[in-house]
């Protein structure tokens, strides 16, 4: 009787465990202090590269020289040394990795915290830094503590305009910032029955701003049928009872739209709220909600309208690009007067691309609102798509009508 | 081996952005790290690091796993970072580039001297001694070589 992460991790919660790593990825920012801890601990040896992967995304395309720099050297030893490379412009390295590179029961580890996206498949995945990932690039494997468990059970459908986003909020308001360190998170019950694949990346996504190691979902039938569009076929999990350190109960039909108010994740309030409060930006992208499905909602929103407020919208990958042209998604988002930006993580981490002047105010459907992330002295709520939507057509944060 | 330094106080939920924020990162030269750490949070932190031991609140080094944090506090001088609690992606960092890390609930004021001592298991200020929360094996093992990069050329 043991959780998804014992089952998967191979060990009783409390224990350390060595395990072999399915996948081990780095993106631009992380992958250049990876590279110099490898080569410092002076071995030519490099694992399996098949499992390995880098990925660029946090500045894409360089903003400067010395960052095209940095880029180029690790493009050089990505290419010589037959790992799977993504570059400029492909996408958001978890966003990539969900298109079909993550599989139930692996064991997926990242060089950034983000990571614990992809539990969304039934996978133990979760971020370390740069070091850990130069170990595992020379080893293949690496230790874990395997994690107690907060279970977090989930009945009812979302009413309203409230959506994946505004239940993450909830979850993490109620744990707080540090509310499941060193432990994991797994989301069960019959609510997670309605919920989409990319509602629960969006749910793993945000586990790490609770400390959680990881976010879990067993896979199902919706998990199944996802990564067979993705081309590979795999079995469902099947949940056995197990105990939780701490368990949480939440009825997505009593959800509402919420905001993020700066500089905590875990400080929500009720959209109406804070309704009126006037902004300089909205952005729309991110690990959390840069998908398709979040793109097509947009612009169902401002379709024929125009925006009140500059909007910048980041696809997460060139899938999710691909599909927003080809369904005509794009043209409404530019009609509505929005500026499209490179697939990977825009102005999320305040390096490039949109980001704020001093006393500016910004509406993000990302997953920190961190004190001057985005740009010093400026000012960040973390919202839902349709409440980005919204509030991108008015200029000022606005409570989403009903869907 | 007993080690001291001067307390440096902040508060809890310091994430990572505060220690060395996103638009300094693009660099491998760690001088510009340490010359602008903690500056988000507070500018005046910087000079008072050499040979010191930051007392932080919960939840130290949440956030981002950028391994920038770890090395800028460790090549800033400071000699150990003691917190009731560690985000756990910094915890790992910290410990393989060989930053001290001390669990426990300290309460002590600004430049009150801290003492510590990894082995015997404990860490003193303003007369009273607490018992640390042990590393496991494997992390004391790392940090006896002086970081993962070490423990692995040792290993060779």
């Amino acid at each position: 009787m043991a959780t998804l992460s014992e089952r998967i991790l191979g060990g009783n919660a409390g224990e350390y465990v060595d395990r072999k790593v399915d996948r081990a990825y780095v993106h631009d920012g992380t992958g250049v202090l990876t590279l110099e801890a490898w080569k410092r601990i002076g071995s030519e040896r490099l694992t399996d590269t098949t499992r390995l992967s880098m990925l660029f995304d946090h500045i894409v395309p360089a903003n400067n020289s010395t960052t095209a720099t940095l880029q180029h050297e690790l493009r050089e030893f990505a290419r010589g040394s037959f790992m799977h490379f993504s570059d400029v412009g492909c996408g958001i390295c978890h966003q990539i990795m969900s298109e079909g590179l993550v599989l139930p029961g692996e064991v997926v580890v990242g060089a950034d915290s983000h990571s614990c996206t992809l539990g969304a498949f039934g996978a133990f995945s979760t971020g370390v830094g740069a070091t850990d990932m130069a170990a595992i690039w020379l080893t293949g494997e690496t230790w874990f503590r395997v994690p107690e468990t907060i279970g977090i059970h989930l009945s009812g459908k979302f009413s309203g305009a409230a959506e994946a986003k505004d239940l993450a909020l909830t979850y993490v308001s109620r744990l707080g910032m540090d509310g499941a360190t060193y432990k994991a998170l797994e989301f069960t019950g019959d609510g997670v029955l309605g919920l989409s694949m990319d509602d629960r990346l969006v749910l793993s996504n945000l586990s790490v701003e609770t400390g959680a190691k990881a976010g879990l979902f067993y896979a199902d039938d919706v998990t199944v049928q996802y990564l067979a569009r993705a081309g590979q076929m795999v079995q469902p999990q099947v949940p056995e009872p197990c105990s939780y350190a701490q368990e949480l109960t939440i009825d997505l039909s009593e959800i509402v739209p919420l905001v993020a108010v700066p500089h905590r994740v875990d400080t929500v309030k009720p959209v109406r709220e804070i309704a009126g409060l006037p902004l300089d930006q909205v952005f729309v992208g991110t690990c959390t909600n840069g998908r398709y499905s979040d793109l097509a909602r947009f612009a169902r929103i401002v379709k024929g309208k125009s925006v009140a407020v500059r909007t910048i919208v980041v696809p997460a990958s060139k899938a999710v690009l691909a599909e927003a042209i080809r369904t005509g998604v794009l043209t409404d988002l530019v009609d509505a007067g929005c500026t499209i930006g490179t697939p990977g993580c825009g102005p999320c981490l305040g390096a490039h691309s949109g980001v704020l002047g001093e006393g500016e105010v910004c509406l993000s459907t990302a997953n920190r609102n961190f004190k001057n992330r985005m740009g010093v002295g400026a000012a960040i709520y973390l919202g839902s798509v349709a409440t980005a939507a919204a509030s991108a057509l008015e200029g000022e944060i606005t409570e989403p009508e009903v869907n | 081996m007993t080690s001291k330094g001067p307390a440096v106080c902040v508060g809890p939920d310091i994430d990572t952005d505060l220690v060395i924020a996103g638009r300094y990162l693009r660099t491998k030269d760690h001088s510009v790290w340490v010359e602008h750490v903690f500056e988000d949070l507070d500018p005046s932190l910087a000079p008072l690091l050499e040979g010191s031991v930051i007392v932080a609140g919960k939840n130290f080094g949440c956030g981002s796993s950028r391994e920038q944090a770890a090395v800028a506090i460790r090549e800033a001088g400071v000699v150990a970072v003691v917190a009731p609690s560690f985000a756990r992606i910094f915890f790992r960092n910290a410990i393989n580039v060989g930053l001290p890390l001390i669990e426990c609930d300290l309460t002590c004021t600004e430049g009150c001297l801290v003492t510590f001592d990894l082995s015997e298991g404990w860490v003193e200020a303003e007369g009273k001694r607490h018992s640390i929360h042990p590393l496991s094996p494997r992390m004391q093992a790392i940090l006896s070589a002086g970081g993962l990069v070490e423990y692995w050329r040792n290993q060779r």
